[in-house]
């Protein structure tokens, strides 16, 4: 399956998502000018993997920073996850950022997907 | 030339720190989010402040970039908005202006009442409720971004309706965010 790899910008964030090495991150800071045209892809992306997805799907987020266009975006991605068995979201935040750790308790809360919250 | 004195007078006694007037751009909302965040940074300020302000920021402009292309195809030309940034010594000032036609009216003073009647849960509440239930392609992500900006600043908005002519009005949105 190939691998969608986004360099970050200062307005989008840094995606990998590569079934072999089984890395699947979206990081930095989400502000897109039209965010449901930037997340096309990854929610494309994550369609095709469904049907053959591997055991354990580890899904990092390590967001700075989202605007609330990416929020609904971010849950769209979320929602295309909870379909594929064994998926836990790893939801990372800076360790004195609340708002981050809450905007990743309000996600666990919306969505049928085990998290675990990390911070860096 | 005594407008530039008095310009800079209004500035001082507003403790305005930045304005910016005319066209709204991602590339301007990038710009403008860059200066305010090496002002921010070359004065120490605190980083859970700096995410607020930044947060409110982007939503604040990016409203006013969506708004702005709506009435961008009306015959007047003179859609161009106003943004500012003012800086106390306890909270920082985060102002917008901008021209939207008068039947939204109504609708923007609704939604504003309605989140400003709310508390930190049930802004929370609203919150989760709206981006369960609304797709993002309804312009202005169904009022998520006044919501956003009532959460982060942790204060009521303020506003104010200006009526232009029998078509559009200016709306003034001020939001504080305190300094800790």
């Amino acid at each position: 399956m190939d691998i969608l790899n986004l360099e970050g910008t200062e307005d989008t964030p840094k995606i990998i998502l590569d079934k072999s090495n089984e890395i699947f991150e979206i990081s930095g800071r989400s502000l897109p000018e039209d965010s449901a045209e930037f997340y096309q892809p990854v929610l494309d992306w994550i369609e095709q993997y469904s049907n053959a997805p591997v055991a354990a799907t580890e899904f990092v987020f390590k967001l700075e920073y989202f605007n609330t266009a990416s929020s609904k975006l971010i849950l769209d991605v979320l929602s295309a996850l909870e379909d594929i068995d064994g998926t836990t979201i790893l939801w990372y935040f800076h360790e004195d950022d609340e708002d981050m750790e809450e905007a990743g308790e309000e996600f666990s809360e919306l969505v049928e997907i085990p998290f675990e919250f990390k911070t860096y | 030339m005594k407008y530039i004195y008095d310009m800079h007078q209004t500035m001082l006694s507003h403790s305005l720190i930045l304005v910016y007037e005319g066209e709204f751009t991602q590339e301007i909302t990038k710009s403008v989010l860059a200066m305010a965040e090496r002002n921010m940074d070359s004065s120490g300020e605190e980083s859970s402040v700096k995410r607020k302000v930044f947060n409110v920021m982007v939503e604040c402009l990016q409203n006013i970039v969506k708004h702005a292309s709506e009435l961008k195809d009306q015959d007047n030309p003179n859609h161009s908005a106003i943004f500012m940034i003012g800086k106390e010594d306890d909270h920082y000032i985060i102002i917008s202006g901008n021209p939207i036609k008068n039947d939204v009216v109504p609708i923007l003073q609704e939604k504003l009442d309605k989140i400003n009647s709310l508390d930190r849960d049930g802004l929370k509440e609203l919150y989760k409720s709206i981006i369960k239930n609304t797709e993002i392609s309804e312009k202005g992500g169904a009022g998520l971004g006044f919501v956003d900006m009532a959460r982060k600043s942790g204060n009521k908005l303020q506003f104010e309706f200006h009526e232009i002519d029998t078509e559009k009005s200016f709306f003034m949105l001020k939001s504080s965010i305190v300094r800790s």
